[in-house]
Parts: structure tokens; sequence; C-alpha cells
């Protein structure tokens, strides 16, 4: 239990995946206009990742390992991820149908979000086991969903704002990202895991 | 021969792919903490970029339209293994620099959105002169972000010390805060330099399929 609040804490706050580790930059910076779409995309992030943790871990162990085709990893964890993100959209179409509708238009996106991958090859970096993998994916996942939600506030904020016209748009919304990642900043060592 | 040296030099300044288009943000935030690292993940990304603009554009007429994002992302992750295996074997401290955003090559933007943009529309020479000039447009503004934040957070450029400790450096420019602020600011005075501001037009221009949720959003 210590274990699974330390994991989750630790990634949301220390090691933030948007705000200090830079993985899903793009679509931090592109679904975070409107804090509606913003929920949704998070809501298919955490999903998404959750279970490509869990599928690339098991393809790494039973499938990469034994066939010593490690140099394959990054080919067959991308057709992975592909592979689930499009199995998963038409899983949700024909059963949950209002998932799909809330979280549909976002998941064809999430195959080129950076965190995804990212997630299951650090997993493999760090040599997590099974259940460690799959927490540590749907950690990431919040970590995202924080930095994702509390930045989709300040920029509907910004838009009213009255800022040179040379930074409007995104050069003011990096310059706010920078201030969000310093305040993070503050959490360092605050959990370790 | 002119309209080769045309997409060339598109991808310098007018179709800058940072400062312009806003692609492939993460290893430009995440690997610019100096020079050095910017140049190398600038010519890691050129490399593979090359190569699978010259394949997409070759196979342009034999991929399916439906599985059009899938081939790509397949070609593109063959070239990016080729590159993460040269550098282990022949660079291995910048392997060791650039760690987990080498083998995230493969979903950076740029790549994907010129096979998209360009090479699944073009020739192969003019997706070679395009691919260079992406790639080398990539690799100056990762250089200059990388040397500012250099020589702000650690008083140095390529490794040799500029200021002499006379003056302390500013650390937090290049914890990932100041990557964050450097690019901001280079991006707005790039735009006033330029003297446009391409953010809202080309606000979704991320990745090729940003595109398709701001219409489904706005329905």
């Amino acid at each position: 239990m210590k274990t699974i609040i330390f994991v989750i804490m630790g990634t949301i706050l220390v090691e933030n995946f948007v705000l200090q580790k830079f993985l899903g930059i793009c679509p931090f910076l592109g679904v975070s206009k409107k804090m509606d779409s913003a929920v949704g995309m998070s809501g298919a992030v955490v999903f998404v990742m959750t279970l490509a943790a869990a599928v690339t871990w098991a393809v790494n162990e039973y499938l990469l390992i034994p066939n010593e085709l490690e140099f394959l990893r990054t080919i067959s964890f991308i057709l992975v991820v592909a592979a689930l993100v499009q199995f998963v959209e038409i899983i949700l179409k024909r059963f949950i149908k209002p998932l799909y509708k809330s979280l549909g238009i976002y998941l064809p996106l999430i195959t080129t979000n950076c965190a995804v991958l990212g997630v299951a090859l650090l997993s493999i970096q760090r040599s997590y086991g099974f259940g460690m993998s799959v927490l540590y994916g749907f950690a990431a996942g919040l970590s995202f969903t924080v930095a994702l939600i509390l930045f989709s506030g300040i920029r509907e904020r910004l838009e009213t704002a009255d800022v040179p016209e040379a930074f409007k748009g995104l050069p003011i919304a990096l310059i706010s990202a920078a201030f969000l990642s310093l305040a993070f900043m503050g959490f360092q060592g605050l959990f370790s895991f | 021969m002119k309209k080769l040296f045309k997409e060339f030099t598109k991808g310098l300044i007018k179709e800058n792919p940072i400062f312009v288009l806003v692609l492939g943000m993460c290893p430009t935030l995440a690997v610019t903490t100096s020079a050095e690292n910017g140049i190398g993940m600038g010519l890691a990304a050129t490399v593979v970029l090359l190569g699978s603009n010259i394949v997409i554009s070759m196979l342009r007429k034999i991929i399916p339209d439906k599985v059009r994002i899938p081939a790509y992302i397949t070609v593109i992750a063959g070239f990016v293994t080729v590159v993460q295996l040269l550098l282990k074997a022949y660079l291995p401290d910048l392997d060791k620099a650039l760690g987990i955003f080498i083998p995230l090559i493969v979903v950076n933007c740029i790549i994907l959105a010129r096979a998209e943009m360009f090479a699944s529309k073009n020739s192969v020479l003019s997706s070679i002169a395009d691919a260079v000039g992406m790639g080398v447009g990539f690799t100056i503004a990762l250089f200059i972000i990388g040397s500012v934040r250099e020589i702000l957070g650690a008083g140095q450029i390529f490794g040799i010390d500029i200021t002499g400790g006379v003056i302390p450096p500013a650390t937090s420019f290049i914890l990932p805060a100041g990557g964050f602020l450097v690019l901001g600011l280079l991006m707005g005075f790039f735009n006033k330099a330029t003297k446009k501001n391409p953010s809202g037009k080309f606000d979704c221009a991320h990745c090729p399929l940003q595109c398709s949720v701001d219409k489904e959003v706005a329905k």
C-alpha cells in the first residue's frame, strides 16, 4: 500500500512526466486550450498508458527476451501501442458507447504521444516487474492528467490577458509552463521510490 | 534546381520546424541542456527524417490511404533502430546523454508530419531537399536553444568556461523550467523579428492527427 501511494505521488509531483521529464509535450500544448478537451484527452491517456504498460511488458518478457530480439524493442513497442489504440477504439465503439463518445476522438492521437512509448521504455530501463509496470503506467497517466488540467486552466485565462502581439499564443503559454514547472520543482525529494 | 533549392531553404526560417511549425517539442525541450546535445539530437533526427522521407516518397503510390499512418510509423521505426544501433556503437557518450529520446524519435512529430504533409505527395528529389532543409532548420534551432541554456545555466559553451567564474551561472536554465522559459522567449523574439505570429495559424500542426481533434471538438 505504501509503495502504491509513493509511486503515484512520486510520479505526479516529483517526476511529473510533462513538467519534469518533457514527455507528451505535443498534446500538452495542443489540447490544453479548452478544459473540456483536456479532461477528455487525459481520460484517454490514463486508459491507454495503463494498458500499454501491461502489454509492452508482456511483449518484452515473453517475445523479445527469449528470442534475443531486444534490438527490435522500439519498432515492436510502437506497433503494439498503435495496434492497442486501434483495438481499444473498436472495443469501446462496440460495447461501451458512452465512453467511446467522450474518448473516441482523442484515441488516434495517443499513438504518437511520446509519453505512452516513454513509459513503456522507462519501465524496461528500470527493470520493473509486471505489477510495478502497470502501476507506473497508471501513475504516469495521472501525472499527465494533473499537468494538462492545471495548464488548461491557466491557458483559458491567458486568452483574455493583455500580451504583446509577438508573444500571443504559444510563446506566452510556454513561459507560463515554465513557472508551472518551477513550482513543481518545489516537490523535489518529497517522495522517492 | 531552383525548386529544389526553394524546398531546402523553406525549412531554415520560413517554415522552421521548431519556431514556426512547432513540431517535435519533447526532444526540443528535453535534450537542449547543452549546445552539443542539441546538435547531436538534431543530426540524429535529420538522418531518420532523410531516410524516411526517401522511402515514403518512393512508396507513395503503393501505400494504401487507410493504413498510411501505421505504414509510415513502421518505416520511421526501422530507421530509428538503425540510428540507435549506430550511436550505441560509435558515439556511446552522446547515446547516454540523449537516453530515452533516441528511441522516441519514432514519435517525433516532425518526421511523421513531413511524411504526411510532404513526402507522400512529392517526388523523391524534392522530398530529399525537404528533409535536409527541415533537418538543418531543426538542428540550428536546437543549437540556439542549447547554447542559450548552456551559457546562462552553466556559464559554458561546448563545455568551455566563458564567464571565468565572475558571474555565477543561473542553474535553473538547465533545469526543466528553463527549457520552457528559453523556448517561449526565443519563439516570441523570432515572431518579433519575422513580424509574424504563426501560433494561431499553425496551432493544429503539432502533429498531423491533431487537426482532426480540434475540428471534431468544434462541432
